[in-house]
């Protein structure tokens, strides 16, 4: 048996003792997981800072808080979410108990990203621990110190052979997707998705798939630029434009393109100050072929601001993009990069119909004073979530599942939706051994006619 | 076959499925079509299962006009947005999750129902808005002829589209991409179709099988439970996913059980079983011969005779079975009931744990601590305790299996919901932006400070106290913005403000 298969067993022995059915257990390994957050800090930002070039504050504030904040609502709701819940009844199920069941599923592959690599990671594992399944985690290879990290420091704080840390490339990557397991969650892009998917459907494993897409960013010639232009560059431009939900690209009226630029602009000599590459805050891109990559794109196009990049740094500046042709490769690729292509389009209508012949993107914005415009945009086109007049932060709100529709995705998690993805909801009916003379009537033999009804 | 994908998937994308009202029509339409066709359906159903009228309708049709009912009556409600909890940055937004069609499903039908296992999932494809269509099973070849008649007379002719044909059929349909797929029938099968599904990213929901075991505790009214064992049993000739597969028991109750479900297949229908017009068929020559099989070797206790010329299998019990035989290794989707003797309730545990997580588990005691014992330790799609079939027929429980009987659920809401993207909505103002100061870099030891304390520590949801902390917030954006000496990064230490 290869090491892949022997730490996969061992996972699947560990559930199969019984030791996570409880849930003072459950609750003890998160509390494991928030004493690592809070005593390893500076090692987390440390191997964050190494792979995206990402700060005390960023590597906090992008990522690590969120898992706290799941943490902490997990914990506390944990008893709430785990016990039976009762459903509706029928004259005929009256003296019956009926409720639906929660249950671990077993055990869970969560296979992380690059972007985002703690949270990303981690963030999924809170909810799958909380069900009470094994987890194996396969951290993204691309964020090479954060994957180091978590392979070292987890089994320093949680249950060692129940939530195992795989590393590696493509090569163990395959491997791992072999074994069986009840649940596997993947982040990361369109084209790994179906390859997760097809290894999955080998052993009918369910799957949950965050996937990517290129979000519009509709912006209403009524709105304040000033704020819907800061909002955007926040979002845009985070984690250097690496990240699942940020605005891909603009759509808007050809009369306040030049506003929008010079807005945009202001912001971002606001944010990272004249030069982005002297700013601690900017990050860098992942490796040389994403760099190449969204350098790429940028051929044949107007650029209005940036456009400049450092191979050597894997630094590209802020860059704007104007009068973008939709057929251009910038518009073909989620850009997943510092690079804001704006398109023009001449109404509402126009926009929605650049939209729907596209695939679903994960996310949708669109910035209006105008309710109507918010609901009209809303109600004719379809993604995995929204944002109206602002960007990403439906992400951060519990109660709102996090997942894609169609290319983007499928399945969601956060919040109770994590602590469902990651359980079987068991229906059970259970009755009286009494109160046989009221069955009688569904018994053979049936009655010589029909009866009439 | 792609034309004709394609052909719905424009009718889709024309958006007359949208409206409540329309959808609200197709389903009168569809309640109409059962009622007025109802003599057509019932013929049909027992022409290929050899089912009686009574029990086609009681067992297919009477769930499908349950199900329209509660549909009609609901659906405003499932459409609705739901609004969703806020947090403190959230408080003043508003935020809800919008249900929304995905667009083209398929529904892959079954023959052992072949009428309700594709017109209940058919019903709630079109209650969340998409277009449809619908692959009924080859296998039950009367229904699929009736269904590809019937539909078009009742229904939209390019939303809701009956495709029919074999496997080469299927595989073509199966290369098309659909919003979402679900299936119905076996394991293997099961598999295929999750792959061609990977091909497009469609998610599915797949109602697949398994051995459904039923334990019946020595503490236990026999009479009472081996008559609903031998119902849930013998009906359809014992080719119902749900049907109770095994029965494990300690071996001192062997006897009896065999002794009461004879009873009770006499009750049912009568000393010449073959006489009954309510004992049906095995659906066709290969699935009779497969079942034939499985008795090599068996100690039959009752029943056991077989006609092949009208694929007649009797009701048939076999005792002291051994699990390794083959009648213990698929699933047996006949009327023979083996029974396997364990010595308590913790090796019916372990006996049903060492196998593939089954579709419905079963267990009949008057102690209902041991059922939720066994419950709490095995797994299963879904359970009855004390009966068999029955938590099929609550539509507010979700029908679905887990492991290899399947993934995804239906039946009510739960269809709805299956055949719905829930899109999350954060409609927020262009207002308010000192509150959002806190997250624009540049960044400090200050502002994180500051985000900390909003957003870990936890308060009463009270009113003044959310209103107090937006105040707060504000305050704080300003603070920062006037200069340094107002930060809070000395008076508030970082330790302190961990331990929140």
């Amino acid at each position: 048996m290869s090491a892949i298969s022997e730490v996969v067993q061992r996972a699947r022995a560990a559930f199969n003792s019984g030791r996570t059915r409880p849930l003072q257990f459950r609750v003890q390994q998160l509390e494991g997981l928030r004493r690592l957050i809070r005593e390893r800090e500076k090692d987390l930002v440390g191997a964050l800072a190494a792979d995206l070039h990402k700060n005390e504050w960023t590597a906090y504030y992008e990522e690590i808080v969120y898992v706290l904040e799941e943490i902490d609502y997990m914990i506390r709701k944990l008893p709430e979410w785990a016990a039976d819940e009762p459903v509706e009844k029928t004259p005929h199920t009256q003296q019956d108990e009926a409720y639906i069941h929660s249950e671990p599923l077993g055990v869970v592959l969560i296979i992380g990203t690059w972007n985002y690599p703690f949270n990303l990671t981690i963030q999924p594992m809170v909810g799958a621990i909380a069900a009470g399944n094994a987890v194996v985690l396969k951290p993204s290879e691309l964020s090479e110190n954060t994957a180091s990290l978590l392979a070292a420091i987890l089994p320093q704080y949680l249950d060692q052979d129940l939530y195992p840390v795989i590393n590696g490339g493509v090569a163990e990557t395959t491997e791992v997707l072999k074994e069986r397991f009840d649940h596997i969650l993947y982040t990361g892009s369109t084209g790994v998705g179906r390859v997760v998917m097809m290894a999955a459907a080998k052993h009918l494993t369910p799957v949950t798939l965050e996937l990517g897409g290129k979000n519009p960013c509709y912006v209403d010639k009524d709105c304040d630029l000033d704020i819907a232009c800061r909002r955007i560059a926040w979002g845009k431009f985070m984690n250097s434009g690496q990240t699942c939900v940020a605005p891909d690209y603009i759509l808007c009226d050809p009369s306040i393109q030049s506003q929008i630029v010079e807005k945009l602009k202001k912001s971002l000599k606001e944010f990272y100050g004249e030069d982005a590459k002297k700013s601690r805050d900017y990050g860098r891109i992942i490796n040389s072929q994403h760099f190449q990559r969204v350098m790429g794109l940028l051929e044949g196009q107007k650029v209005a601001y940036g456009g400049t990049g450092d191979a050597a740094t894997r630094y590209i500046a802020p860059t704007i993009l104007t009068d973008v042709d939709p057929q251009s490769p910038v518009m073909q690729e989620e850009v997943f990069g510092p690079v804001l292509p704006i398109v023009c389009v001449r109404s509402l209508e126009e926009a929605i119909q650049l939209i729907t012949q596209r695939e679903k993107p994960l996310a949708l914005y669109v910035f209006s004073p105008n309710d109507k415009v918010i609901k009209k945009m809303i109600a004719e086109t379809s993604s995995g979530g929204v944002t109206a007049n602002d960007v990403v932060v439906h992400i951060t709100v519990h109660s709102l599942p996090y997942g894609g529709v169609g290319d983007s995705g499928m399945g969601s998690y956060h919040g109770r939706k994590s602590f469902e993805t990651f359980s079987h909801r068991r229906s059970c009916l259970v009755r009286p051994l009494l109160n046989e003379e009221t069955l009688r009537a569904r018994y053979p033999p049936s009655p010589a006619k029909m009866p009439r009804h | 076959m792609e034309r004709e994908v394609q052909r719905v998937r424009a009718a889709f994308g024309s958006g007359r499925s949208r409206p409540l009202t329309f959808r609200r029509r197709q389903l009168e339409a569809l309640r109409a079509m059962v009622q007025e066709r109802e003599k057509d359906i019932l013929a049909a159903i027992g022409a290929d299962l050899s089912k009686s009228e009574f029990n086609a309708y009681s067992q297919e049709v009477i769930s499908v006009l349950g199900e329209i009912d509660l549909v009609l009556e609901k659906l405003p409600e499932w459409a609705a947005a739901k609004p969703a909890q806020r947090n403190l940055l959230t408080m003043l937004d508003e935020a809800y999750i919008q249900p929304e069609p995905l667009g083209v499903v398929l529904i892959i039908g079954a023959w052992n129902y072949p009428f309700v296992l594709t017109i209940q999932p058919l019903i709630g494809a079109i209650a969340a808005g998409n277009a449809v269509i619908i692959k009924p099973s080859e296998v039950s070849e009367n229904t699929a002829k009736l269904l590809a008649k019937l539909l078009p007379q009742y229904l939209d002719q390019d939303l809701y589209a009956v495709v029919n044909g074999g496997v080469e059929e299927t595989t073509e349909l199966l290369k098309q991409r659909f919003d979402h797929i679900l299936y119905t029938g076996n394991t293997t099968v099961g598999k295929i179709v999750m792959q061609a599904a990977a091909k497009h990213l469609t998610p599915v929901t797949l109602e697949l099988g398994g051995k459904s075991p039923c334990f019946v505790d020595r503490d236990c009214d026999l009479d009472v439970a081996c008559r609903r064992i031998a119902w849930g049993k013998f009906m359809n000739c014992g080719q119902t996913c749900i049907a109770p597969d095994y029965v494990l028991c300690e071996p001192s109750l062997q006897d009896q059980i065999v002794q009461k479900v004879q009873e009770a297949v006499k009750e049912f229908y009568g000393e010449n079983v073959k006489e009954s017009p309510d004992y049906e068929r095995i659906v066709n020559l290969r699935h009779f011969k497969r079942i034939q099989s499985l008795l090599e070797g068996q100690k039959i206790a009752f029943g056991g005779e077989m006609d092949e010329a009208t694929r007649y299998i009797a009701p048939t019990v076999l005792t002291d079975v051994d699990p390794d035989t083959k009648v213990m290794q698929e699933e047996i989707f006949g009327p023979i009931l083996p029974i396997v003797p364990v010595k308590n309730a913790d090796e019916a545990i372990q006996f049903i744990n060492e196998r593939e997580k089954p579709l419905a588990f079963y267990v009949f005691s008057h102690n209902s601590k041991l059922i939720k014992r066994m419950i709490d330790g095995t797994s299963s799609g879904g359970v009855t305790g004390n009966d068999v079939i029955m938590h099929f027929m609550l539509s507010s429980l979700p029908f679905g299996g887990v492991g290899s009987s399947g993934m995804g659920a239906y039946h009510g809401k739960h269809s709805f919901d299956t055949f719905s993207h829930q899109r999350p909505c954060l409609l927020k103002t262009l207002k308010r932006e000192g509150a959002n100061q806190l997250r624009y870099p540049p960044n400090s030891q200050s502002k994180v400070n500051w985000a900390k304390f909003f957003l870990l520590k936890r308060f009463n949801k009270g009113k003044l106290g959310l209103l107090l902390l937006t105040l707060l917030g504000i305050l704080a954006a300003v603070l920062i913005k006037v200069g340094p000496q107002w930060l809070p990064g000395e008076a508030l230490s970082w330790e302190r403000l961990r331990s929140y």
